[in-house]
């Protein structure tokens, strides 16, 4: 490795690495990127959809050679029991637009693209690198990393550690705690192939519309959690997550759960006859607001999922992890043409500017739903959808019951299950935490 | 029998992907024990690789091979001691093809 030193350092080529270090490149900087993997993206995984505002103030050209699966021109929310689905669905010819909002994207293929932006924006992009160790002055501000390749320490005046929610090199270093059990969701995922015209098909799509399903219900078996099916051109991505703690305190396996929602009734049909060519974990984290921790100090900041960015309540995660990269990169750019120094004082500039943008205001919106949604978890992910089920099939199947007899009896199901006030306060608590 | 069955499921999973495989480095190791805590215990449930087996004497066990890093282990068994994680050297460990 060469013995020079580096404007920058930064730590992984996900969405949030990428996004900063491009930043960074573009204006001049001098830019070093380090990733473990063989390939920008041979470690990171996501649903995945992606959105274009938070790209295009990157890229903002992104949709001419970007690898883009689908246009999404419908949501479906699905309340799920074992045998049914009882679903909110949104779509709209308004998102046949010139240029589409939400796209499905395949990640690897996608930070393979991101990653030769970044490098024809200038920056140095080193794979195969694991960075072992952040190194540190005698006063304790980040000068530098080790690597494990040979060459010894790498020198910067500023490390953007971009190094994901399993991030290893803050949390060793101090600079910030591990995720809590409770704050990350451990996601499986298979990818399923299918003919391009049989997705078509089946999700009433035309050529490059796409159909999402995200849906939750006693397929988390009581657990807070969500499943997920997102349309790719050849492919669908389907899968599940629950709290990380939640799986320790129910001993459910998480493909256990992933082969009971790929085999539900209302999602068989939907992928019969698919090949599966990858089955993938991650964790998300969860935590919100709350879990946010120090995001700057002497000669780094932190972005991205390694700063717990993630909307889980709008299944946010890849916006807000560009968004902070590109803001890092944007609050060292300043600091850089003002010569001043990477100083904990100065990289202040990075949270002042994060807090003005949408990823600290959504996650303050939601500060109280993880809470809410782990704590009543059973109420929410088992009791709710069994009770809507059941209240949706007696509403539809004609019985010869008088119809008043029918609502009465669906209405003290609501309240056996959940009493008066335990239907009031959910609804209260719901309400304040949506607020 | 369902256990069998379900191991054999996940391997099955774990084949379609890419893996370049550090002999004889692992980058998990669990520490030795006579009894598994409850969380070590809950491994051999809650990894998605179901990298982790109780052998015939009660212990828990791991073999990372088809290790996908999602890190869930470390959560729950690093600060304990239980296991010590690290990444895989440079390159190597899973390679998603689509991620």
């Amino acid at each position: 490795m060469t013995e020079q030193k580096f404007d920058a350092i930064v730590i992984g080529a996900g969405m949030s690495g990428n996004a900063a270090a491009y930043t960074m490149a573009s204006q001049g900087l001098k830019v070093l990127q380090l990733e473990r993997g063989e390939y920008p993206g041979s470690k990171n995984v996501q649903g995945a959809i992606m959105y274009a505002d938070m790209l295009e103030k990157i890229i903002p050209n992104f949709r001419d050679d970007a690898p883009l699966e689908r246009h999404l021109v419908e949501q479906r929310f699905w309340i799920m029991d074992d045998t049914s689905h009882t679903g909110v669905h949104y779509r709209s010819e308004d998102f046949n637009e010139v240029k589409p909002n939400r796209y499905t994207i395949i990640r690897t293929q996608f930070d393979k693209w991101f990653s030769r932006k970044v490098r024809e924006a200038g920056a140095t992009v080193l794979c195969e690198t694991t960075v072992t160790e952040l190194v540190r002055d005698t006063k304790g501000k980040v000068i530098g990393v080790c690597t494990d390749r040979a060459g010894g320490v790498v020198f910067a005046d500023v490390i953007v550690l971009a190094e994901g929610v399993n991030g290893l090199l803050g949390t060793r270093a101090g600079l910030r705690e591990s995720p809590k059990p409770e704050t990350v969701a451990l996601a499986v995922k298979e990818m399923h192939f299918l003919p391009e015209e049989v997705i078509e098909q089946r999700f009433g799509l035309k050529a490059d519309e796409g159909c999402v399903i995200e849906a939750a219900g006693t397929i988390s078996r009581s657990m807070a959690g969500l499943a997920f099916l997102y349309t790719n051109k050849e492919s669908v991505s389907l899968g599940i997550g629950c709290l990380v703690s939640a799986f320790t305190s129910t001993m459910e396996s998480p493909y256990v759960l992933l082969d009971a929602f790929r085999n539900h009734p209302s999602i068989r049909p939907l992928i019969e006859g698919s090949e599966v060519k990858e089955y993938a974990a991650h964790l998300i984290p969860e935590g919100g607001y709350k879990a946010i921790p120090q995001l700057f100090g002497d000669g780094w900041v932190v972005v991205g999922d390694a700063a717990q960015l993630n909307n889980a309540v709008h299944r946010e995660g890849s916006n807000l992890a560009m968004t902070s990269g590109r803001i890092a990169g944007e609050a060292i750019v300043q600091l850089k043409s003002r010569m001043d120094p990477m100083t904990k004082q100065n990289l202040a500039l990075y949270k002042t500017m994060l807090d003005e943008s949408f990823v600290v205001k959504d996650l303050i919106k939601y500060k109280d739903m993880p809470a809410l949604l782990h704590t009543n978890s059973r109420n929410f992910f088992m009791t709710y959808p069994q009770l809507m089920s059941k209240a949706a099939q007696n509403f539809m199947r004609v019985d010869g019951t008088p119809k008043l007899e029918k609502e009465r009896a669906t209405i003290a199901d609501f309240i056996r299950a959940r009493s008066r006030w335990g239907l009031v306060s959910d609804a209260v608590r719901l309400a304040f935490a949506w607020r | 029998m369902t256990t069998i069955v379900t191991k054999l499921r996940v391997e099955d999973k774990l084949y379609q992907n890419r893996y370049l495989v550090d002999s004889g480095r692992p980058h998990i190791k669990v520490r030795p024990h006579e009894r598994p805590s409850a969380t070590l215990l809950a491994l051999t449930r809650v990894c998605p690789a179901k990298c982790y087996e109780l052998n015939d004497r009660g212990q828990v066990e791991i073999a990372a091979d088809g290790c996908m890093e999602c890190g869930t282990c470390r959560i729950l068994c690093e600060a304990s001691g239980e296991i010590t994680w690290n990444y895989p050297r440079g390159g190597f460990g899973v390679l998603f093809k689509f991620g």
